[in-house]
């Protein structure tokens, strides 16, 4: 059993990325490998809406609120609208609005988190409080005060929840952040006389980038939940682009009648927000050096 | 105290009180189970202590935990027995296992510090075993803890277990984490590397505390250690592990005299390397009244302190820690600008902060760290580590940069080989040239090594300074060699720093500073360095007793 471990000095073929990966799939759980299908499945209809959806985003096709039948699997919405059709798009709208706020609140969290544990003083004061006051109040009412003031569009909605979210991402990378820079090879980096993007992104991103990939994944489903209620609050993506908050509450009242339909958008979320979980849990037992006790 | 000795019966000297038969133990990594200790046999009698050396990585602590039944979590025991007092510890059950812990077996770990929980007070700490085995009440117990204390010889017994572990030394610590495994008289001790973390002007007070409290009470006791020389004062037999197999086993005297094997001969050889000093006229760096501080200048770290460095030289920085070595470092690399006082380099002042500093002149001086696992970004491989400051300083890239990294790691006895490896493919080693390959990329004036050895094994370390002599003679580096240790400082230095409380006691060419006569600080550090004779620690205390030039080591050998 020792002879196949790698001693030192015995000179081993590299590991390749994609080798890497296979050999840690292999090793992923039953849940892990429900919520990569998932996310996988939701991405395809996310990319290919327009060649899969049997309809238009916004086309009217008959009645409102006909039940399912062969020409409209999952029936029709208020206005007439295919529901499977909507439901696919609505993957499109809401899961793209999300990743793109997340990226941007994680470049934004991320960069600020970094800087702050490299220089202290006086501007990790200035951020930490500024990032206190944004945590002191909820957020959804934050963000609704926000878009009543400046109009709800895609863009404003973006913006303000990537902001707003940035906190989070501000702090945890902060915190991961001060555990590398005390490192001696962060020191030498700086003794050799490196810039701060050097030592930004190549000494210490790429040590706390696993705490920061599953912290996205977590973050990815609070930002989707968040857009997805305001949305049935109304003040979220507005008509006629499809999205899965909005969806629930043009057909909420259906509910009254004992029909499923607007369980399906819900049901879209939680099950995205399931998968994304399940992916995060595996991914941080991996990276966080847990063991099972064997 | 006496009934509970005679409770279990009289500890008769001699009887045989550990059996340890074929012990295979697995430890679980990189998705496998890689076997630690292969098939050894270990035999303890009943007062005896015995010592265990061996490298990092020989299974030594792996083997001293399975003594107590235990093995760590990510390790099995697979194969073979452990009788402790007649009972197989690995067939008995759990709650067996847990009532002989700390009664009758008991631990005393690396790191005290990290050993005792900081928000008790040490006493309650001390007492917690004795008092949870039902052994004796508090108060009973908290009365033998302070006569313990005495016993250890640290200072103030009767409050001291009223502070918290923060509140006292390193050394006192380990001394009350060995009052805390003598609280219900065990049987058996095991002590793993219980001095390591310590100064060695502290670490003879806590071998000569230890060595007396196990013959008192006529305990037995697993001395885990690296140190040949500790365990040549502490073990009454010695085994040499290697790979987690038994490589020699012999009583101390006879080991020392005539060891067999050829491994035990290496080990033994290593303390002899010494280099012939060279003094230098022509110098390159010269530190004049250097004054530096952290924060606001409250407590000085250095203090008046002037040192002139050689060109093409070595020139070795002794002192404990807290005597400021590191703190010069950082003053001469300019991450902590001096208070007061010029630095000179190459004969031109050096501009006292980091940012000031142009290019050209980082690029002069480099350095090279104690730990060579925090020193390497873990997800950089050889050839970017290497390579950077190539690229950086040189403006070396693509092909001529790789023929560069190539040329670098034969300079430093590896190879090509090596260059898409990531640090933890590495031995400990390795890790440390690359550092040094690193350091010689820049092509400097000037290397700072910062106890580049202390992490290290010692043949590896004899490697690594053998390693570190030649690249001066063929490309004539000067060396700052910051170091608590006198073996290195023979093997490597040409002249000597002495530093005590952030000032220097006594510097100037090492065959001077190492011969009588010596400043008071500079005899009491030479002389608590531990030496390969085992009457050394004995010698040294009645010698300190009647010159009386420590009181503690007076007291030492009143008490004992």
């Amino acid at each position: 059993m020792s002879e196949a471990s790698i001693k030192a000095g015995e000179v081993v073929a590299r590991r390749t990325m994609a080798r890497n990966a296979l050999r840690l799939l292999r090793t992923a759980p039953a849940t892990a490998w429900f919520g990569m299908i998932v996310i996988v499945s939701y991405g395809v209809l996310a990319l290919f809406a327009p060649l899969i959806a049997p309809y238009g985003e916004s086309q009217v096709m008959g009645d409102a609120y006909l039940p399912s039948s062969t020409a409209h699997w999952l029936g029709t919405d208020q206005l007439g609208r295919d529901m499977l059709t909507r439901l696919i798009y609505g993957a499109r709208n809401t899961i793209g609005i999300a990743l793109i706020t997340v990226l941007l609140s994680f470049s934004l969290g991320g960069t600020l988190g970094i800087l702050s544990a490299i220089f202290r003083g006086w501007l990790d004061q200035v951020l930490g409080r500024i990032v206190d006051v944004f945590m002191s109040i909820p957020q959804l009412i934050f963000a609704l005060m926000l878009l009543s003031i400046v109009g709800s569009s895609a863009t404003n909605i973006i913006l303000i929840i990537a902001l707003l979210d940035s906190t989070r991402f501000y702090r945890i990378s902060r915190s991961v952040a001060m555990n590398v820079v005390v490192m001696d090879y962060v020191e030498a980096a700086r003794l050799r006389g490196e810039n701060t993007s050097w030592i930004m992104f190549r000494e210490i991103l790429p040590n706390i980038l696993p705490t920061l990939v599953a912290e996205f994944g977590l973050r990815f489903c609070f930002v989707f939940l968040t857009i997805s209620a305001l949305s049935f609050l109304g003040l979220g993506i507005q008509p006629p682009t499809a999205d899965w908050g909005s969806m629930v509450r043009e057909n909420a009242t259906l509910i009254t009648y004992g029909k499923f339909t607007p369980l399906l958008p819900a049901g879209a979320i939680a099950l995205l927000t399931v998968a994304v979980n399940f992916v995060v849990d595996w991914f941080l037992h991996k990276t966080s050096g847990l063991r099972d006790e064997k | 105290m006496k009934s509970r000795t005679d409770a279990k019966g009289p500890r008769e000297k001699g009887k045989v009180l550990v059996e340890i038969k074929g012990l295979h133990i697995e430890g679980y990594s990189d998705d496998r189970w890689h076997e630690i200790v292969k098939g050894v046999d270990l035999n303890l009698n009943r007062g005896e202590v015995l010592g265990v050396i061996g490298e990092s990585g020989a299974g030594k602590s792996t083997l001293g935990l399975a003594a107590m039944g235990f093995a760590r979590p990510g390790c099995r025991i697979t194969k073979g027995s452990i009788f402790f007092d007649g009972r197989d510890l690995i067939k008995v059950s759990d709650a067996e296992r847990r009532r002989l812990w700390g009664s009758r077996i008991a631990y005393v770990a690396q790191s005290a510090a990290a050993a005792f929980n900081p928000a008790h007070r040490i006493i309650d700490q001390t007492v917690e075993t004795a008092i949870g085995h039902g052994i004796s009440s508090r108060e009973t117990a908290e009365k033998d803890a302070r006569s313990l204390y005495g016993r250890l010889r640290l200072p103030d017994p009767d409050r001291i277990g009223e502070r918290f572990p923060h509140q006292v030394s390193g050394g006192q610590l380990q001394r009350a984490m060995t009052a805390m495994a003598m609280s219900c008289r065990p049987d058996l001790i095991i002590f793993d590397e219980p001095t390591t973390a310590l100064d060695v002007t502290t670490q003879v007070e806590v071998l000569a505390a230890i060595r007396d409290i196990v013959e008192q009470f006529n305990t037995a006791a697993i001395y885990i250690t690296h140190d040949l020389a500790v365990v040549a004062q502490m073990a009454h037999r010695i085994m040499v592990l290697r790979y987690g197999k038994l490589v020699e086993e012999a009583p101390t005297r006879s080991m020392l005299k005539t060891p067999k094997e050829d491994y035990t001969k290496s080990l033994w050889a290593v303390r002899k390397l010494a280099k012939p000093e060279v003094r230098g006229s022509d110098s390159i760096l010269r530190i004049q009244n250097v004054d530096a501080a952290y924060g606001k200048g409250l407590v000085k770290v250095l203090d008046n302190v002037t040192i002139n460095v050689p060109r093409g030289r070595t020139v070795a920085v002794v002192g404990e820690s807290g005597s400021g070595k590191s703190t010069l470092a950082r003053a001469i690399t300019g991450l902590l600008p001096p208070l007061k006082g010029q630095i000179h380099f190459n004969g031109k002042l050096l501009p006292p902060a980091l940012a000031t500093r142009d290019k050209e002149l980082l690029r002069r001086i480099q350095m090279i760290y104690q730990s060579p696992d925090t020193a390497l970004n873990p997800r950089q491989c050889v050839r970017d580590v290497i390579g950077r400051p190539l690229e950086f300083y040189h403006g070396f890239t693509g092909r001529k940069r790789d023929a560069k990294v190539g040329e670098l790691l034969r300079l430093i006895e590896m190879d090509e080989r090596y260059v898409d490896r990531l640090p933890n493919e590495l031995s400990g080693g390795q890790k440390q040239r690359i550092c040094i390959a690193r350091a010689l990329a820049a092509e400097p004036d000037l290397i700072i090594c910062d106890e580049v050895t202390s992490a290290l094994d010692q043949i590896v370390q004899e490697e690594i300074l053998k390693l570190l002599l030649r690249l001066q003679k063929e490309l004539g580096v000067t060396y700052v060699f910051i170091t608590h240790d006198i073996a290195t400082v023979r093997a490597i230095a040409d002249e000597i720093v002495v530093m005590h409380q952030g000032r220097v006691v006594q510097q100037g060419a090492k065959s001077e500073v190492l011969s009588p006569p010596h400043p008071a600080y500079t005899e009491l550090l030479l002389s608590s360095v531990p030496e390969m004779d085992p009457d050394w620690l004995t010698n040294l205390l009645v010698k300190r007793a009647s010159t009386q030039g420590n009181s503690s080591a007076r007291k030492a050998v009143q008490t004992s």
